[in-house]
C-alpha cells in the first residue's frame, strides 16, 4: 500500500494516458462506425462490399494482431511510401498515435454494426411523414432519425464502450506508457507486482463502472416515454 | 533446402523472391511453427472454453437464483472480471503471485504457478468463465414461464426441473451468444504471446525478430487467426441450425441481430 502511494504520481500519469487514449479512439471509432453504416445502408453496390469486408475482417483477426501490424508494417510502409515518392524522408508512427488508430478502426467495426441496426430500427414511414410534413433532410434528421438512432444504438454502444476501455491495455505491449505500464514498471522495481496489477485492475473497474453509471443516465434519457416490454 | 530443385518450382521461387513485397519464402519455410502455433492458441483456447463453461453453470444458477447466499459473491467475481482487461488479469497471476513467499513456497509453483501456459490457462478460464455465467444467468432467467409453470404443474421437483426444462432449453437459447464469446476467447487468447508463450502470434513474433521483419509474420498470423475465426463461425452456425431449428427463422434472427456486436 505505501508503494502504490509512492508511485501514485505513475500510476495517475499512466491512466491519464489511457483515458486520452481510450477517448481519442472512440471518436475515431465513432467516425468509422457513421461512415461503415452509411455505405452498408448505401444502395452502391461497392460501398456494401467494401464494408461487409471491412468489419470481417475486424471480426476475424484479433486487435494485438492488427496493432503490431500497424505499428511496425505501417512504419515500414510509411518510409517506404515516403522514399519512392520523395515527399518525406522518415515517417515515425508514435504508440499512441497507432494505438488511437488501430483501436478505432477496429471497434469502427463494432460500431457500424450497431449504428446500422439503430438506422435500420426506425420505421421509414415517420422520415416520409417527416419530409411529407415539409420538414428539410437537416430537421428530419435532427428531429426523427437522430433520438431515435441514439435510443437504439445506445445499448450497443455501451457495450462496444466498455470492451474498448478494457482493449486499450494492449498498447502497453507496444511501448506506450500507459496505465498498464506504468504499473508494471513499478510493480517490478518495487517487486511487489501482484499490489499493482491489481491496482491496475481497481483503477480500469472504476472507469468501466464510471461509463456504466453515466450511460445508464443516457439510455434513461434517451428512453423517456418508451415503454419497456418485459 | 534442396538445392537440386530446378525447373518449374525454382522459377517460381526465384519470381517470388524477386517480385514480392513481402518475404513469403521465409514464410513457407517456417509455416510449421505457425501451424504449431496454431495448436497451442486452440489448445489453450479450447481448454479455458470447457472449464471456464463447467465452471459457469453451477455459477448461473445461482446468479439465476437470487435468494442464494452465493449470489453475491459470484456476482463480485463476474464483475471484476468482465470489468477489467484480460492482459492484466494475465499479467496478475503470472508475474503477480510470485511477490508472495507462500506461493512460491508451496507445491503449485514449480509445476504450475510459475509456468506461462499454466498461468494463462488460468487466467484464460477464469475470464471466460465470469462472461458465460452472465451469459448463462440471462439465458436462464428467460425462460418462457409457462415452460416452468408446467413442469411444476407436472411434479417436476426443483432440480429436476433444472435439468430437464430450464437447463436444456438455456444451453440452445444462448448458443448464438455464446459464439461470440468463443470468438473473443480466441482473440483474446493473444494475450499468451506477451507472457512468453509461443502461440500464433508469437510464431509470427519470432519469424519477425529472427529475420529484421516487419510484417509477414503479424500478415501470416492475422490469415491464420482469420480463418479460425472462420471456422468457428461456420461451425456455429451449423449448430445453431440444428438446435435451434424450431425457432427460426423469426427468434434466431432477432436474437442474432440484438446480439451482433459483443459482450458485457
Amino acid at each position: 500500500m505505501d508503494a502504490i502511494i509512492e508511485y501514485q504520481g505513475q500510476l495517475l500519469q499512466g491512466t491519464w494516458v489511457t483515458m486520452q487514449l481510450a477517448i481519442f479512439s472512440l471518436l475515431v471509432a465513432v467516425l468509422f462506425g457513421l461512415l461503415g453504416a452509411w455505405a452498408s445502408l448505401s444502395s452502391n453496390r461497392l460501398a456494401q462490399n467494401i464494408a461487409a469486408g471491412y468489419t470481417s475482417i475486424v471480426r476475424g483477426v484479433p486487435d494485438l494482431v492488427l496493432l503490431l501490424l500497424v505499428f511496425f508494417g505501417g512504419q515500414e510502409l510509411a518510409n517506404a511510401i515516403g522514399s519512392l515518392t520523395g515527399l518525406w524522408d522518415y515517417a515515425e508512427i508514435s504508440q499512441f498515435a497507432a494505438g488511437v488508430g488501430t483501436l478505432g478502426i477496429v471497434f469502427g467495426a463494432y460500431m457500424s454494426e450497431t449504428f446500422r441496426g439503430a438506422i435500420l430500427a426506425i420505421p421509414k414511414g415517420q422520415i416520409e411523414a417527416g419530409a411529407a410534413c415539409g420538414m428539410s433532410r437537416p430537421l428530419v434528421f435532427r428531429r426523427i432519425i437522430w433520438p431515435q438512432m441514439v435510443r437504439h444504438a445506445l445499448p450497443g454502444f455501451s457495450s462496444n464502450w466498455l470492451v474498448q476501455i478494457k482493449s486499450t491495455a494492449l498498447v502497453s505491449v507496444i511501448g506506450l506508457q500507459d496505465l498498464v505500464f506504468n504499473g508494471f514498471a513499478a510493480g517490478r522495481s518495487t517487486r511487489q507486482l501482484f499490489t499493482f496489477m491489481f491496482a491496475v485492475l481497481v483503477i480500469y473497474l472504476v472507469m468501466t463502472a464510471v461509463s456504466d453509471l453515466g450511460l445508464r443516465w443516457l439510455d434513461r434519457k434517451y428512453n423517456k416515454g418508451v415503454v419497456r416490454t418485459q | 533446402m534442396e538445392e537440386s530443385t530446378t525447373g518449374f518450382w525454382a522459377d517460381i521461387g526465384q519470381f517470388i523472391e524477386t517480385w514480392s513485397p513481402l518475404e513469403i519464402l521465409l514464410i513457407a519455410q517456417n509455416f510449421d511453427r505457425f501451424l504449431y502455433g496454431a495448436l497451442v492458441t486452440l489448445e489453450l483456447t479450447l481448454l479455458a472454453l470447457i472449464l471456464g463453461g463447467l465452471i459457469s453453470i453451477p455459477m448461473a444458477i445461482a446468479r439465476a437464483n437470487k435468494n442464494s447466499w452465493f449470489n453475491g459473491p459470484v456476482w463480485v467475481f463476474t464483475y471484476f472480471f468482465r470489468g477489467t482487461p484480460l492482459l492484466v488479469q494475465t499479467y496478475l497471476i503470472y508475474y503477480g503471485l510470485g511477490q508472495f513467499e507462500w506461493v512460491r513456497e508451496s507445491v503449485l509453483w514449480k509445476p504450475i504457478l510459475a509456468q506461462a501456459w499454466w498461468c494463462a490457462l488460468i487466467a484464460f478460464t477464469l475470464n471466460t468463465a465470469a462472461y458465460t455465467t452472465e451469459l448463462l444467468r440471462g439465458a436462464i432467467e428467460t425462460t418462457a414461464t409457462a415452460k416452468v409453470e408446467t413442469a411444476k404443474a407436472g411434479g417436476f421437483l426443483n432440480w429436476m426441473r433444472l435439468q430437464r426444462i430450464i437447463l436444456p432449453s438455456a444451453f440452445r437459447r444462448v448458443l448464438p451468444a455464446y459464439s461470440n464469446e468463443v470468438v473473443f476467447m480466441l482473440h483474446g487468447s493473444v494475450v499468451a504471446s506477451t507472457i512468453t508463450i509461443q502461440d500464433l502470434l508469437g510464431a509470427g513474433r519470432w519469424l519477425n525478430q529472427q529475420y529484421y521483419l516487419s510484417s509477414e509474420g503479424f500478415i501470416t498470423a492475422a490469415v491464420l487467426y482469420f480463418v479460425l475465426v472462420l471456422l468457428i463461425t461456420r461451425g456455429f452456425r451449423y449448430g445453431e441450425k440444428h438446435w435451434l431449428s424450431h425457432l427460426y427463422p423469426e427468434e434466431t434472427k432477432k436474437a442474432r441481430e440484438g446480439l451482433s456486436t459483443f459482450r458485457i
